[in-house]
């Protein structure tokens, strides 16, 4: 386009220079911003407490850099700017919150007060929102493959660790909520995943035969399917309750069962609670990924003089993994979920700390359980989706 | 499934949920060898039949509030009007989807108190997220040239909205709502740790009092309403499906 051009023009109108996505982000953190208290400050950790402002809870100096920020960031997102620009603000910004939440604590409460907790409050939460979906929005736009995704995970777990290890964050509620639970926490987190992980395993490890049979045998998959439908819609906390019974039963009649661990309640009704779920999504994948394996392909494996073990684990499951993947990442963002449920009968995890917070109405606890556990799940589907999109590339 | 569970399953399926409901005195044999220590086999705390209206309520108006939102806003991002949100929203609901129930539970307990409000956000938010990805891939699968056969027969855009392209994703759309209200119904069950009331009342005074027979009466009816409502809308869908010529893609 030449300058004369340009300058022949009709002025463009303002609502086609505006993002509209970036107006409904603005909206969010506006109302984030102004309207909303950005941290609370209870006295203790039971009692309810008083929102502060962004300015009302932060030094001068530092409240009028970080509105100052988020403005900007704001307005770039609000205008039709690249999606390069949009992306580094929304991280910008999203870096600016989560350092200026950590500086309440030593601004409001006194010197020598351990009681008082500080938490991020709704203001805060919104403008995360907020500057979270022009983040998304950015990345769905930009069309970042699967490496660059999992580079940014990375970066978001390098970012988070830092400022976690810094002990920036140390003065915020729920970290004062980890500082008395430490070495459970630890504790929990591993026992999450490892139900989470091994259930998923032995479902693989039964589910994937069972699958390759079902595909086979179509008398075999019209019962298998509608058994393994039936057990989905077993709630949860019904399911594992019933895990109790046939274990106590088991471990009552067979002392060594009881000195391995296997009792009604805990860790053995979980996983097997868990690995039940889990087998529907593997099978049912299973299933799909090797009925849409194209006939041709099968034949054309069958005249190079491919036995059928060959041709099964040369051509039609590399050729299915991408849908079996899909089951696997079901599974197990399904799994982290529903192992938080499991601390009901006493199988441990995160859902540990959700529940006590919930019977002691203590609210920084449920958070020290939920958000690893939102956390994990997150991190396991953006992990899975990535390997899916790299072995769908392969196949093509 | 219904080609296996076929009409007569289907009525003795019904008759057992509504025997557990009605007369659950009447499997106290049954379930009296899972209790211990002489402890009650019947849930007689509250009447399961009102526990099961209750727990039916919490879901259907969870699914009405889902099914619209996210027909709303299906609509929306599939308009040139809303195109720029298409990309947002499908990552919106990848992201939302990841979320465990209670952690959605558990987070809104603070800002709204126990009861029945927390659950109804969880049960909303998990309502809305299949039904919306199927409105938006229902109506993306509308083929193009019918809907350019509209168009050349004169209708304006609302009428292809409405005349052509919502019945034709309808099957899809509907086949979203099933998968919504089977997981909201096992969801629900977890209300009843912030107090809300519903079937997994049943369930946990089970769990606390280490109750086998109550776990199974809770857990059981739960199942029952879960898959007779699943058989009977994947039985509205085909008919719907069958009306529109085009076969719904059977999922979960």
């Amino acid at each position: 386009m030449t300058d004369a051009s340009q300058t022949a023009a009709p002025p463009v109108p303002l609502t086609a220079r505006l993002d509209r996505v970036g107006v409904v982000v603005a909206l969010i953190a506006v109302a984030g911003m102004d309207w909303q208290p950005f941290a609370t400050l209870k006295p203790n950790r039971l009692i309810s407490g008083q929102g502060l402002s962004l300015a009302g809870s932060l030094p001068t100096l530092w409240a009028a850099i970080g509105i100052g920020i988020l403005s900007i960031a704001t307005i770039v997102a609000v205008l039709r700017t690249n999606a390069w620009l949009r992306l580094t603000t929304g991280i910008v910004s999203l870096l600016v919150l989560a350092l200026l939440i950590g500086l309440v604590p030593a601004t409001v409460v006194p010197p020598g007060n351990t009681f008082a907790r500080v938490s991020p409050a709704s203001g805060f939460w919104l403008m995360a929102f907020a500057f979270a979906v022009l983040t998304t929005d950015a990345i769905a736009k930009l069309r970042l493959g699967p490496l660059a995704r999992l580079g940014m995970l990375a970066g978001a777990a390098v970012a988070v660790a830092l400022i976690l290890g810094s002990g920036h964050w140390d003065g915020l509620s729920i970290l004062k909520e980890y500082a008395t639970n430490a070495d459970k926490f630890w504790r929990e987190g591993r026992q999450h995943i490892l139900l989470a992980v091994s259930s998923l395993a032995a479902a693989i490890v039964v589910g994937l035969p069972l699958g390759i049979a079902c595909h086979r045998n179509p008398t075999l998959r019209g019962i298998t399917l509608p058994v393994l439908n039936i057990i989905q819609t077993v709630p949860s906390m019904a399911m594992y309750g019933l895990m109790i019974v046939p274990l106590s039963l088991f471990a009552a009649s067979f002392p060594i069962a009881a000195q391995l661990g296997i009792r009604g309640i805990g860790t053995a009704p979980a996983l097997i609670a868990l690995f039940l779920y889990s087998l529907l999504p593997v099978v049912a994948n299973t299933v799909v990924g090797l009925g849409e394996v194209r006939r041709s392909v099968v034949e054309a494996a069958e005249g190079m003089g491919m036995t059928r073990f060959q041709r099964l684990f040369q051509v039609e499951l590399p050729l299915a993994l991408p849908v079996i993947l899909t089951g696997i990442r079901i599974v197990l963002v399904q799994n982290i979920g529903l192992v938080t449920i499991a601390a009901l009968i006493g199988g441990g995890g995160f859902g540990t700390f959700v529940f006590q917070g919930i019977g002691q109405a203590a609210t920084d606890l449920v958070l020290l359980g939920a958000v690893p556990t939102i956390a994990l799940a997150f991190t396991a589907a953006i992990l899975l989706d990535a390997v899916i999109e790299l072995t769908e590339r392969r196949r093509l | 499934m219904s080609r296996l569970v076929g009409p007569v399953a289907r009525l003795a399926a019904l008759a057992l949920l509504l025997a557990l409901v009605l007369r659950p005195e009447w499997f106290e044999p049954i379930l009296k060898p899972f209790t211990e220590n002489n402890a009650p086999a019947i849930y007689t705390q509250s009447s399961l039949l009102s526990l099961t209206l209750a727990h039916l309520g919490l879901v259907a108006v969870a699914s009405l509030i889902g099914a619209a939102l996210a027909l709303v806003m299906g609509v929306f991002v599939t308009r040139p009007m809303g195109a720029e949100f298409l990309p947002l929203s499908r990552s919106l609901v990848n992201i939302g989807q990841t979320f465990p129930p209670v952690a959605v539970l558990a987070l809104a307990v603070p800002v709204v108190g126990f009861g029945v409000k927390p659950t109804l956000i969880a049960l909303v938010l998990y309502g809305l997220l299949p039904i919306f990805e199927n409105t938006i891939t229902g109506l993306k699968e509308v083929p193009g040239n019918v809907v350019e056969a509209a168009r050349g027969m004169g209708l304006s855009p609302n009428q292809q909205l409405f005349r052509v392209e919502l019945p034709l994703a309808l099957p899809v759309i509907l086949a979203g709502i099933r998968l919504s209200v089977v997981i909201n119904m096992g969801t629900a069950t977890i209300g009843s740790t912030v107090a809300a009331k519903g079937l997994g009342e049943v369930i946990i005074a089970g769990l606390l009092t280490s109750n086998t027979a109550f776990i199974l009466q809770g857990g059981i009816i739960v199942a029952l309403l879960a898959v007779l409502l699943y058989d009977a809308l994947a039985i509205l869908e085909r008919r719907v499906a069958r009306r529109t010529g085009r076969l719904a893609e059977v999922t979960g």
